[in-house]
């Protein structure tokens, strides 16, 4: 045994809700110790979230530049044929991942955080091994993350790709399937779909983005159509075979008829698993819940000084949860009063146009009996959107109020860049904003964020901008 | 040559660490399997933890005095050759610690009825933004005692302050509805009374006897001694009286000053009088025990009794004045009751519960006259007493008690 720490606190996994986690707890004066096998993000910042918005973006510039060539730009931009060089983007959007483990490296060493690289694999539920460095603690935060489901017939390799696969590929694919139309699939198989790629969605749902409801999925399906994406709902992945070095995916569609679909990479995105193995989690004595860490409501599992954070411990498997997580724990082990909470946890998905869920939906509403009053406000209407070209894409913000006191339960809206208003939700939740509360703030001319007051006004049943 | 690692086993449901009382081994030794290697006691029990293999001693986990979690390194053992995997001594059920129920929230019944539908979408919560129940948690405000004043139902800064300040309206208080439930770990002084009144229990037969005493004489002679009590006398209570009286008693029935090993199969009969006296004090019941009440008079008995039951609630008395009795005091004091069944003092044999002087009318000549009366409860271990026996004992001290002079007469 070449080394041995002890610590006060150890957090397992350096993603969103682990390194936040030990950020808090060194800032807090905790003796802490982050172990990470690959570099520092974890999922988001190396493999989701900030790479895919950076593959989401270089498409939509792309797209437009597309439009400018081919003359159907409505403002009257000519332009030559764009090309691109993927390469360059794929290094462009790895600068970026560079540069936030860059940061969250910095930020770690400030809050002095000591971090070791290697695989963590726990002998008691109070010791691990990393390599031949042995670590004994007072306390742990696993933080271990969630890794892609392969399907069984599908396995990941070769033309059969996951979503990591995806964000580093060395060229843009002719022929695009995308197993799974859930918020993942369906982010990047529109990027893809700007970038040149002919896509098709193989979904085993009735209909694409299952998290959202249809009112806000229509304009996503109305973008899809107009690019020619097929979206194949009830229909079932078979298997991928490759004849003359062309691979062939063969699925069920809603008919029970067998199709053949040629494609050059398949992209399976059917969903994430909480990552639950190969780490000794076994000899450490925990309740699970399912899949996941049973823990309770400040992260705590059943053994004594152990916690769990984020995708280990359930759903939403969503970074910003695992980072008030990360957070709330440190503070419990620096004596703090905390518990998690919140009002409500927002949920977005960048797909074109985008889509935020925040709270209580109509559909939700109407399933557990409570009275609402529901506004919407169409982004057709909006001067902002229109100058921005936004306007047309069926975009719109819809308010759920509760209808005797008008206090807001629930905020969702759908229309492009519209993930920027999120942050007014989930406040307007949190604050226990009413209805007029929103409608009586000043929101700034001219500005998409016009929609969300003008949605409470609706609510109000007193439109300013709408009839 | 290979090494073995002896693991903390699971000893018992619901355990997940247990504290390691006592090594049987050294580094170095060569152990032999299923020699005693370690005593590890837990919430529940104490178990000695048996070598799983022979071998020699390359180090142990802990040392004595230190809390081990299940399935840590206990001993390393270098053993000779291939060793076969041991079977497991116990079934390697996952040991399933325990959880923490969050405390009990209490529901307020004047929710307004809109609410509650709400109100359970969104973990039938209080509604308050996000400081405002960080502020409530960092006092331990409970938000659903908290009256809100704020629109739409919420609650504000102020109303916390307002709550700081009056508490809850009086409405909540009083008809609050409570749900949940609240566990509390089996620890310490608890653990160890736990496991006492149930060995008590368990192995002593008890049968009790109740008498009631006319104190009217006493408690006047009792009220001329503390008047005319010298200054560095202790104030006299009721208990040195009784101490007295059963000094008295247990002169004459031996078999109830006596402690009874059931398992030697041996009453050893003491010749001096140790006088438990069962004590709340903070952190529990506590037993000090009056040692050689028989070479005391009345006001040294008084004295000791004071200094004793100071000992006890401040946690300075020592170990050995907790153990040693050969009969218990239990009394109740002012809170009085009508009668008790006390729980034997195990390995003691008797314990003498007095109850409540009541003023009381009792026929007497044919008259009805006020009295001070008393019960005096007892339980006794109807193994090694007759029933005749611990009665006649009670009648003696009875007698003793209505006639205080003949306390003090031989």
């Amino acid at each position: 045994m070449s080394e041995q720490i002890t610590c006060n606190v150890l957090v397992v996994g350096a993603g969103p809700g682990g390194y936040v986690a030990a950020i808090r707890a060194g800032q807090l004066g905790l003796d802490t110790v982050l172990v990470e096998s690959d570099r520092l993000g974890g999922t988001c910042l190396i493999r989701g979230c900030i790479p895919s918005k950076a593959l989401i973006e270089a498409a939509e510039k792309f797209e437009q530049a597309v439009q400018n060539a081919n003359k159907s730009s409505e403002i009257g931009l000519c332009a030559g044929k764009p090309t691109l060089d993927f390469k360059k983007t794929i290094t462009w959007k790895n600068g970026i991942t560079d540069q936030l483990s860059t940061g969250v490296s910095g930020l770690l060493k400030a809050a002095g955080v000591r971090v070791v690289t290697g695989w963590a694999i726990f002998k008691n539920a109070k010791t691990c091994m990393v390599g031949d460095i042995k670590i004994s603690t007072k306390n742990v935060i696993l933080a271990n993350g969630s890794t892609e489901v392969a399907l069984p017939d599908l396995p990941f390799g070769g033309a059969v790709i996951s979503s990591t696969d995806a964000l580093d590929l060395t060229e843009v694919p002719n022929k695009l399937a995308v197993i799974g139309a859930g918020y993942i699939g369906m982010e990047l198989g529109i990027a893809y779909a700007k970038l040149g790629s002919e896509v098709s969605f193989i979904e085993a749902g009735p209909r694409i983005l299952p998290g959202f409801d249809k009112r806000l999925t229509a304009p996503v399906t109305k973008w899809l159509k107009s690019r020619q994406v097929s979206v194949h709902t009830k229909s079932y992945a078979k298997k991928v075979a490759t004849v003359n070095g062309k691979h062939i995916l063969t699925y069920t569609d809603k008919n029970a008829q067998e199709i053949k679909l040629q494609a050059d990479k398949v992209l399976v995105t059917v969903g994430r698993k909480p990552c639950t193995q190969g780490w000794g989690l076994e000899n450490m004595a925990i309740d699970m819940d399912g899949p996941f860490i049973q823990v309770n409501n400040k992260c705590q599992t059943s053994m004594r000084g152990v916690f769990a954070i984020g995708d280990l411990v359930g759903e939403p498997m969503l970074a910003h949860k695992a980072s008030a997580q990360g957070e709330m724990v440190a503070e419990i082990l620096a004596g703090h009063k905390r518990t998690f909470n919140p009002a409500a946890i927002p949920a977005i998905c960048f797909s074109d146009p985008e889509i935020i869920s925040v709270g209580m939906t109509p559909d939700q509403a109407k399933e557990q009996k409570v009275e609402v009053t529901v506004g919407k406000f169409p982004w057709a209407a909006n001067g902002r959107a229109l100058t921005t070209g936004t306007a047309d894409g069926g975009g719109f913000v819809r308010i759920l109020a509760l209808k005797s006191t008008g206090r807001i339960l629930g905020i969702q809206a759908v229309g492009r860049h519209i993930s920027e208003l999120s942050g007014e939700f989930i406040l307007a939740i949190e604050m226990n904003a009413t209805l007029e509360d929103l409608a009586g703030t000043i929101h700034a001319h001219p500005s998409l964020s016009e929609t969300v007051m003008e949605a409470a006004l609706a609510a109000l049943a007193r439109p300013l901008h709408s009839t | 040559m290979s090494e073995y690692k002896f693991k903390m086993p699971d000893i018992g449901e619901g355990v997940v660490e247990a504290e390691i009382t006592a090594w049987h081994i050294n580094v170095g030794d060569v152990v032999e399997e299923d020699a005693p290697v370690a005593d590890a006691m837990t919430d529940k029990a104490t178990v000695e933890l048996t070598a799983p293999v022979s071998g020699t001693v390359v180090s142990v986990g802990c040392a004595e005095g230190e809390i081990m979690a299940i399935g840590a390194d206990l001993v390393v053992f270098q053993t000779d050759g291939e060793i076969s995997t041991p079977k497991p001594k116990e079934k390697p059920t996952k040991p399933k610690p325990e959880i923490k129920k969050e405390a009990p929230k209490p529901v307020q019944t004047s929710t307004p009825k809109t609410n509650a539908p709400v109100a359970a979408s969104s973990g039938a919560k209080p509604l308050a933004s996000p400081a405002v129940r960080k502020a409530a948690m960092d006092q331990d405000i409970d938000l659903t005692q908290v009256t809100p004043t704020g629109k739409a139902g919420q609650i504000t800064h102020k109303d916390l302050q307002a709550f700081q300040k009056n508490g809850p309206t009086l409405i909540n208080r009083l008809y609050t509805k409570k749900t949940g439930s609240t566990d509390i770990k089996v620890v310490g002084m608890r653990r160890v009374i736990s496991k006492r009144m149930s060995a008590s229990k368990k192995h002593i037969p008890h049968f009790s006897y109740v008498e009631s005493v006319d104190m009217t004489t006493l408690e006047d002679l009792r009220a001329h001694l503390n008047l005319t009590r010298k200054e560095e006398q202790a104030k006299l209570t009721l208990i040195p009286f009784f101490m007295r009286a059963l000094v008295k008693g247990l002169a004459l029935w031996p078999q109830c000053n006596a402690t009874f090993d059931d398992e030697a199969g041996i009453i050893t009969q003491h010749h001096g009088i140790h006088i438990g006296m069962a004590a709340q004090t903070p952190s529990g019941l506590m037993v000090p025990v009056l040692k050689h009440a028989e070479s005391m008079d009345i006001w040294q008995i008084a004295a000791e009794i004071s200094r004793l039951g100071n000992a006890a609630k401040s946690g300075t008395i020592a170990a050995s004045e907790l153990s040693g009795g050969t009969i218990t005091l239990t009394s109740l004091g002012l809170l009085g009751g009508v009668v008790t069944t006390p729980v034997i003092n195990r390995p003691e044999v008797g314990i003498i519960g007095p109850n409540k002087i009541v003023e009381t009318p009792v026929v007497k000549d044919g008259q009805v006259i006020i009295r001070k009366m008393m019960n005096i409860s007892s339980s006794f271990d109807h193994r090694v007493v007759d029933g005749l026996h611990a009665a006649e004992l009670i009648q003696y001290v009875k007698g003793l008690l209505e006639h205080p002079a003949t306390l003090f007469l031989d």
